[in-house]
């Protein structure tokens, strides 16, 4: 941690973060962005993984509602991570020295390494047409999967706060 | 009993007090209301998106507000619900607080262009419920709605920082 903090302590003496640092609007407007693209990542999974789990919107297709959703995570996530790493440098030692910051982003890893297999799994063939066992797996990994997003946000929130 | 006095009152019930000396009770309210506010945003987005024509091609207007306004409105009441703790818990600081009162203005001007839009263009959708481009008082109504739930966003973060 103490070469994190003389990171963080390097990182917010750059030209980029005084920037940042010296004008007051420019924080609240990253994390207004950061918060826009949350929502079109969160109201996509959980409508895409609540029926991927079978508990809602049974008359679509899983693969229809798929070709929906995703693409919106796939583009959210790069204005996230844009947005997210210009509050790291606005605000190095909040973000970097704080625990809940690292669960965030151990979670985010894990949540995009388990949505591309899952989408694999949905382009690969019907929804109906997987044997009994795949089906289960991607319940799981859908039901799963939108816990851990769930959780991102509450750790994200709570970096304000730890 | 004038309004300051009744905000005051508020503040002064033992659930806002509660709430108030908490020291996890606020960022776990705010956590609720966060992915309330997603959702509520991401499921309007969807269906304003559709008006503007712009996604969601392939479905009719009527069926994806079947879709996402259950969505929008079990959102929209968490996120009310959760509003209320976290005001009541600081009513008098809110009240003054110039970002919660513009905030609270676009929610209301959000509230009346849905309202003209369902009394008027919304009337008539049987007409154009899978008519592309859209009519113009669908994309007015889509592109209010968006402008003023963005702003939303906006200025509830912009709450914090002042």
């Amino acid at each position: 941690m103490a070469n994190m903090a003389a990171w963080a302590d390097r990182l917010a003496a750059t030209p980029v973060s005084l920037a940042i640092q010296s004008h007051e609007w420019v924080i609240p407007t990253i994390q207004s962005i950061h918060i826009l693209a949350i929502a079109a990542v969160m109201s996509s999974i959980a409508m895409l993984n609540l029926r991927l789990a079978g508990l809602i919107g049974h008359h679509q297709s899983v693969r229809d509602m798929a070709h929906r959703f995703l693409p919106w995570l796939w583009r959210a996530l790069p204005v996230l991570l844009i947005t997210g790493c210009l509050m790291i440098v606005g605000e190095p030692a909040r973000e970097l020295l704080n625990p809940f910051f690292w669960y965030k982003m151990t979670m985010l890893l894990a949540v995009v390494l388990l949505t591309l297999p899952l989408q694999r799994m949905i382009e690969d063939r019907p929804f109906r047409e997987h044997d009994a066992g795949k089906r289960q797996l991607i319940r799981l990994i859908a039901l799963f999967s939108l816990m851990l997003w769930l959780a991102i946000v509450f750790c994200g929130r709570w970096i304000a706060y730890a | 009993m004038a309004l300051i006095d009744m905000l005051a009152a508020l503040e002064a019930a033992p659930f806002a007090v509660a709430i108030a000396e908490s020291p996890w009770l606020f960022p776990a309210i705010e956590v609720i209301h966060v992915i309330a506010i997603v959702l509520v945003v991401g499921s309007i987005a969807m269906l304003d998106l559709r008006l503007l024509g712009v996604s969601r091609r392939d479905q009719g207007v009527i069926e994806l507000a079947n879709e996402t306004l259950p969505w929008t409105w079990g959102a929209f009441g968490l996120a009310l619900c959760s509003g209320l703790l976290m005001f009541a818990s600081a009513a008098t600081r809110y009240f003054d607080n110039i970002p919660f009162r513009v905030k609270m203005l676009l929610l209301l001007l959000a509230g009346i262009n849905m309202a003209i839009f369902h009394l008027s263009a919304y009337r008539s959708v049987h007409h154009w419920n899978n008519q592309l481009p859209t009519p113009g008082a669908a994309r007015i109504a889509g592109t209010m709605s968006l402008t003023f739930w963005v702003g939303v966003v906006f200025f509830g973060r912009w709450i914090g920082f002042v």
